[in-house]
């Protein structure tokens, strides 16, 4: 295992410390692991927080700022952060209109803002909303699992209801901005190689030179199949229909369209691949009303990417356009 | 059983959880995410810490520091659901228990897992260990035997339901992405119900 570490056991301290020293205009609650925009709590806003395990940067430390979340909460590598976590971040970011908790469907991410949201309501009295992200097809039978993963919607969901808070709008209807969009977001991601956990220091899976695993999680979980890899037109192909064959694309404003990196992909494979994603969608009779190309959602050191289609309208597209200024996203400022 | 009992059941599981780490750890490294060993070690670790520096009057005051501590130093899944299990013991639980309070006491703690959890029974969870053990020990005692021997048969039945595990298809929880290549595994969660009722037989009851 070849990073730039110093102890797996101090890895998400000192990124802390770097996060921290980068960016002097958030606040990072090193003893909770919270970063905090700055100038939170922001009076008659609602706040938003979510968090996760870490591995997934920029996601979502990354995405904290004016226009996106109000907070996020690191947990260990791949471990869902613990309701004191959740609920400091609540605690931080309430501005007295309530506080929207975004969080990802996997089973200890619930379980844990479920409690955190427990605790707020006897302790303080916040209103709390938690909305659930779920939008991996890769994962088919949902109803004999922990149902779909949360993963590139969360990025989309974490920008436009970030907007609608920023509008000062109530909590209800922020709350309903984020659903829509995971209603109306799917993804398919896919991975080159595994990624490798600092703490285990070998790599999660292992995936022979030829081969690629198709419908991959962003913690390396197992996708739908295993395959020989194939040019980037044929990936596309793989990543694409499956979403396209899940939900129905036609007759909206287009779609937001969105090529992720894993960690360990360059961006000149992203933004071909995108080409290959646009191509595709024509094909299909399905304009690109937006973009967004990068690694923004990842996989530790993984290699490989997901595609993730927002059918838009009206509403989510000025949503998208509003100015946004965090570390890793930053428009119209 | 008092305070003092129950603190030694906690500190027997800590002590069981710390020796079968690794176990734990492989166990989920095969259908998890490899973290049940370390995570539930760094909880009961921490737990030992807590009852020491403050020691709890009363059965209810250690099952709630049990179950905060978990909560806030396991994370994962496994610290909600053990952090839910023993705050719901600690509402339930009288000031000395004897083995029919201890088992109304379990049930609790079985009802907190499932809800946070809602797991069924045969989704290949520690509801699947910690079921059949609660329903082992209200049987034992039903039938008339002591406390010491209630609980061998709750531990003994915690067994059978984690062996039970192993040609199950996980229906929750990260597992269940693996669909069928779950199976031929053991529960690591059952695994680690096991310790906690192993504990309980080899510390409760005389």
């Amino acid at each position: 295992m070849k990073k730039l570490i110093n102890d797996p056991a101090t890895l998400i301290q000192d990124a802390l410390h770097g996060i921290a020293a980068a960016h002097p205009q958030l606040r990072v609650d090193f003893e909770n692991r919270v970063i905090v925009r700055g100038d939170a709590p922001v009076r008659g806003k609602v706040g938003l927080i979510s968090g996760g395990g870490s591995g997934h940067e920029p996601l979502h430390g990354g995405f904290v700022g004016p226009g996106m979340l109000d907070a996020a909460c690191a947990g260990e590598v791949f471990t869902s952060p613990v309701p004191d976590q959740m609920v400091a971040a609540t605690q931080a970011v309430d501005g007295g209109a309530g506080v929207l908790h975004i969080v990802k469907n996997y089973t200890g991410d619930v379980m844990n803002f479920e409690l955190a949201a427990e605790m707020v309501a006897a302790d303080q009295g916040t209103e709390v909303v938690a909305v659930v992200i779920d939008d991996d097809v890769a994962v088919q039978d949902s109803l004999y699992t922990a149902g779909r993963r949360g993963v590139g919607a969360t990025v989309l969901v974490e920008k436009i209801a970030g907007a609608a808070a920023e509008e000062g709008r109530p909590l209800a209807e922020v709350a309903e901005v984020a659903r829509k969009v995971n209603t109306y977001a799917r993804s398919m991601g896919l991975a080159l190689t595994s990624c490798t956990v600092p703490a285990a220091g070998r790599p999660t899976f292992e995936l022979p030179d030829d081969q690629m695993e198709v419908g991959i999680g962003i913690h390396g979980e197992p996708g739908r199949r295993r395959v020989p890899v194939a040019p980037a037109n044929e990936i596309a192909e793989m990543l694409v229909s499956p979403i396209l064959s899940d939900l129905d694309y036609t007759g909206g404003d287009g779609v937001i369209a969105f090529v992720n990196g894993m960690g360990a992909t360059p961006l000149i494979e992203l933004y071909l691949m995108f080409n290959e994603v646009t191509q595709l969608l024509a094909k299909n009779g399905i304009p690109v009303a937006r973009s967004l190309v990068g690694p923004y959602i990842t996989s530790l050191d993984m290699a490989g990417c997901s595609v993730t289609l927002l059918k838009a309208d009206d509403e989510l597209l000025r949503l998208w356009d509003a100015p946004v200024n965090t570390p890793a996203l930053r428009r119209g400022v | 059983m008092d305070t003092k009992d129950l603190t030694a059941w906690i500190r027997e599981f800590a002590g069981l959880v710390a020796q079968h780490k690794d176990e734990l750890t492989a166990l989920d490294s095969a259908i998890g995410d490899g973290d049940h060993g370390v995570n539930m070690d760094r909880g009961l670790t921490a737990v030992v810490a807590a009852l020491e520096a403050e020691p709890p009057d009363s059965p209810s005051a250690l099952f709630k520091k049990v179950g905060m501590t978990l909560i806030s130093k396991v994370g994962g899944a496994s610290g909600p659901l053990y952090g839910t299990a023993f705050l719901r013991m600690a509402a339930a639980a009288d000031s000395v228990l004897d083995g029919a309070g201890f088992a109304k006491v379990l049930r609790s703690g079985l009802d907190g897992v499932v809800a946070r959890g809602k797991a069924q029974p045969g989704d290949k969870t520690m509801v699947d260990a910690l079921g059949p053990a609660v329903d082992a020990l209200d049987a034992a005692l039903a039938s008339g035997a002591g406390t010491k021997a209630a609980l061998q048969a709750a531990a003994d039945a915690a067994e059978q339901g984690r062996e039970a595990t192993i040609p199950l298809v996980a229906r929750k929880g990260r597992a269940s992405y693996l669909g069928e290549r779950s199976a031929g595994h053991p529960d690591p969660g059952a695994t680690s119900v096991t310790l906690l009722m192993q504990a309980a037989a080899s510390t409760l009851g005389s």
